[in-house]
């Protein structure tokens, strides 16, 4: 644990992209093959079950730190990571340990085995004989979410460092739902078959949003197609089994039953990029709908028949057990045409339309009408690109209708924790209704460092009322509020929720009375909701 | 009984000598507890503070009328006696007992209970009533041991010296940068100071009060004729164009906030080593006991978790509104100096 501990100490005292990498490949060099393996799972989102529950773990944390638990709930509101607000809450350690990374998550397994009060114990043992460091990242292991700045790319950048081996192939061996009791270092890493689990799903490709269209060059290079609102998802169909992967790698195979008659329809070894899409009589349904279906394990009928769902396709990555990533979108795209045109029209399967255009202004007029379509704008693909890994900028680009907007007070202000301790980031928004002043919102993102310490300097001075964290502030300062969709919402005071909500602009320039009014929210929500 | 200080919406009240202390809004008479901008604003008829607080508070407020005080030292204000105890936050900083009729009340402006080296040693004062800042009030804020922070901030400062990198280390202007100039082995290299900075330590050194040799960065600085060098800026010149005149370089950021990884990261410099001239949780609870008193007034950082603690440990505790600030993270306190 120790070494697992300088590794992330020495990511976390740097900002430089360059030092982490080296950092982790030093360590993938030389570290026991057990803790490379843990440590290439957590850094790809891959953590140990979770075995005890927050709940106990703040309880004990307290009681060993002799704090009254409300105390301790407010440090944890302020340090916004609980793994953090234990390894600073407890006393020093009293005793010492020098123990691998594997072996303390094997005994996390070992304790999960025993009664509650011997869990205790070995827990309140292990914080004891860790200093801070250890301490908080073997809480980290017991509370979940390991995110603590490395990020799955720059794992894998310093994976090919340390083996030699082609980043994107590493890419395409660490997905998957493998864990490091199911896989070894040698399996996962060092043998060379990629086909040895057949639910392995090939890595997105993501498109960056669209700066200039100026430098795409001639129309006809491109193909268009409508970016619908749905969940993006690789349909996978391997010896008669399926699988539907989500862009965070997460298997969502059973949240959509419906897919598998796709078995029955589709060819053996084929792989297929689409949109999860909420679908009724040919036509795309509100994001609302399917996000009814979300973070659903099972499904009732009633959702089934209510919001039923159909993939709607828009690449081929696999065609007969071949992975034709490299050849170009245009063929590719032939292919799944013919796919998709076998199947019958009752199976929910839809090949996502290409829009005809002929030069780009008139895709521009188009695009006016995404809103229309349920679609959030288009998707531009180079007709002779191939299809890549993770974000790359290019070939495919996200070309996006501009977010509804609202001019709105700000009248409640909250600090934030974490990075945004003593900040306050936090912010509730409201539009007039005759002279007062009705809350609709709220908004945390969207404004730079400065202009939160600005604000965060004026809050301090303006408060009109505490109300344990939050602060009533002076309707003073206006905010043009982005948002991406409006819908009526019997559960808030305005009537209405905003979908994605972050604040676009600090509108210094305009009087708290020309903020925007219930009515203007109501007229959009007649036009969009 | 009455009370022997009330809180005003000017500051701290003692009616019985009729004087404020710390107030933010003019007074006739304002007994001052150190020279940060929210504890000595300008505007008052009269000032009082101790002898080591006054040469900061001239340099920042001007010709002002001043009258100074030795620590421990008695004086009668109409029908109160009052006298200035250390505090142990900078050079100079005061807390003010005040008795009236055998009532004794404390207000303890900003306070750090660990020595440093440089400012007088904290001084526990027995009293009944205490008025407390509570900035770092929360359990999870527990300091680095001054041994280890050297320790840290030299280890730091000599790899970069060897890497052929200069180390900027942002910090307050006055106090925080005196105390880690104090802190630091200046033998490692030769060490530069933001004008705000310096012009600190030209006052202190003026009451021979010893620092180590610095050079003041100007626009005609070279980093080249200084290799290895520690800079010492404000928090605001880190990351700035000021800042990047010195080439290949590491930040660092020298707070009490660094102790959470968040804020630490939110910062984005390379470092942040956890110091601070407020009391950490222990510190603050060691004083409040040591103190005697019963009644405890919180006056500014976490205010209301602090009183409830207190109350729970069995104080009459009450939180009351001023307009201190503590140690600010994002607040430039450039300010403090005039002509920086």
């Amino acid at each position: 644990m120790k070494d697992f501990a300088a590794l992330f100490t020495r990511v976390d005292e740097t900002t430089k992209t360059t030092v982490k990498v080296a950092a982790l490949a030093d360590y993938l060099r030389t570290a026991p093959d057990d803790d490379k393996l843990w440590t290439v799972a957590l850094f790809s989102g891959r953590r140990p079950k979770r075995l005890i529950t927050a709940a106990r773990l703040r309880e004990w944390a307290a009681e060993r730190a002799a704090l009254p638990l409300w105390l301790f709930e407010e440090s944890y509101g302020i340090v916004g990571d609980l793994a953090e607000t234990i390894a600073l809450i407890l006393p020093d350690p009293s005793t010492t340990s020098d123990h691998s990374l594997s072996y303390w998550i094997a005994e996390l397994a070992r304790l999960s085995t025993l009664d509650d009060d011997a869990r205790k114990a070995g827990i309140l043992a292990a914080w004891d004989s860790l200093p801070t460091t250890q301490r908080f990242l073997f809480t980290k292991l017991l509370t979940g979410g390991f995110r603590i700045g490395v990020s799955q790319k720059l794992m894998t950048r310093a994976l090919a460092q340390a083996t030699g081996q082609d980043e994107a192939e590493l890419t395409h061996k660490l997905m998957g739902n493998w864990t490091p009791q199911t896989t070894t270092w040698h399996t996962l890493i060092e043998a060379h078959d990629p086909t040895a689990d057949l639910s392995r799903p090939y890595p997105f490709y993501l498109a960056y949003g669209l700066e200039d269209l100026n430098t795409l060059g001639p129309a006809s290079d491109w193909s268009a197609e409508w970016k619908w609102d749905g969940i993006r998802g690789q349909f996978i169909l391997r010896a008669g089994e399926h699988h539907l992967w989500s862009r965070g790698e997460d298997l969502m195979t059973d949240r959509f039953p419906e897919l598998a008659q796709l078995r029955d329809y589709l060819p053996d070894g084929t792989v297929i990029d689409a949109e999860v899409l909420a679908f009724r009589n040919e036509s795309p349904l509100s994001f609302n709908a399917l996000q009814s279906r979300i973070g659903r394990k099972t499904v009732p009928k009633k959702l089934l028949v209510e919001s039923p769902v159909v993939l709607m396709a828009y690449d081929l990555l696999e065609d007969a057990g071949q992975d034709i990533r490299s050849q170009p979108f245009a063929d590719r795209r032939a292919r799944l045409a013919q796919i998709v045109a076998a199947a019958p029209d009752a199976a929910p399967l839809r090949l996502s339309p290409a829009v005809a255009f002929d030069d780009w202004d008139s895709l521009a007029a188009l695009r006016e009408t995404s809103r229309d379509r349920h679609a959030e704008g288009f998707m531009l693909k180079r007709l002779n690109s191939p299809y890549l890994a993770g974000r790359k900028k290019g070939d495919w680009w996200k070309w996006k209708i501009d977010p509804l907007t609202i001019d709105a007070v700000m009248i409640y202000a909250q600090a934030g924790s974490g990075r945004r301790a003593n900040l306050f980031t936090d912010y509730t928004f409201a539009v007039w209704n005759g002279n007062d002043l009705i809350p609709f919102t709220k908004a945390y993102s969207g404004l730079t460092d400065a202009e939160f310490r600005q604000i965060t300097a004026w809050v301090r001075k303006n408060t009109l009322q505490k109300f344990g964290p939050v602060r009533q502030v002076k309707p003073q300062h206006v905010f043009e509020l982005a948002f991406e969709g409006i819908q009526a919402s019997p559960r808030h005071k305005s009537g209405v929720a905003l979908r994605f909500p972050r604040m676009l602009r600090w509108r210094h320039d305009k009087p708290v009375a020309e903020a925007n009014s219930l009515d203007d929210l109501n007229a959009l929500l007649d036009q969009y909701g | 009984m009455a009370d022997v200080l009330t809180f005003t919406d000017r500051g701290i009240y003692c009616p019985a000598g009729d004087f404020y202390i710390d107030p933010w809004r003019p007074v006739d008479r304002a007994l001052i507890t150190h020279g940060h901008a929210d504890h000595s604003r300008w505007g008052m008829r009269r000032y009082l503070a101790t002898e080591s607080a006054a040469p900061v508070i001239r340099h920042r407020l001007g010709d002002i009328a001043l009258d100074t005080i030795r620590y421990g030292e008695t004086r009668r204000i109409g029908g109160a006696i009052v006298s200035f105890h250390p505090a142990g936050h900078v050079p100079g900083s005061a807390q003010i007992r005040v008795e009236v009729a055998g009532q004794v009340w404390v207000a303890s402006g900003d306070y750090k209970t660990t020595a440093d080296g440089l400012s007088e040693p904290f001084e526990p004062v027995r009293c009944h009533a205490f008025i407390t800042e509570c900035t770092f009030g929360l359990p999870v804020f527990k300091w680095t041991e001054e041994a280890t922070l050297k320790r840290q901030m030299n280890d730091w400062w000599a790899a970069n010296a060897a890497a052929g990198r200069t180390s900027i280390l942002g910090a307050y202007a006055l106090g925080k940068a005196q105390r880690l100039l104090t802190s630091v082995d200046a033998s490692i290299g030769p060490i530069l100071t933001h004008g705000a900075v310096e012009n600190t330590n030209a006052v202190l050194r003026a009451q021979r009060i010893a620092l180590p040799d610095t050079i003041r960065v100007t626009p005609d600085t070279k980093i080249a004729d200084h290799p290895g060098a520690l800079v010492l800026a404000t928090p605001s010149a880190l990351g700035g164009t000021w800042a990047r005149r010195f080439g290949a370089s590491s930040s660092a950021f020298a707070s009490g906030w660094m102790a959470l990884r968040g804020v630490r990261r939110r910062r984005a410099g390379d470092r942040g080593f956890v110091v601070s001239d407020h009391a950490d949780w222990d510190g603050l609870n060691d004083a409040i006991k040591q103190t005697g008193a019963t009644r405890i007034f919180t006056t500014h950082g976490y205010t209301n978790a602090f009183q409830k603690w207190l109350s729970s440990e069995g104080y009459d505790a009450h939180v009351v509104s001023t307009e201190y600030e503590g140690e600010q993270l994002d607040d430039s306190d450039d300010t403090l100096v005039d002509d920086a």
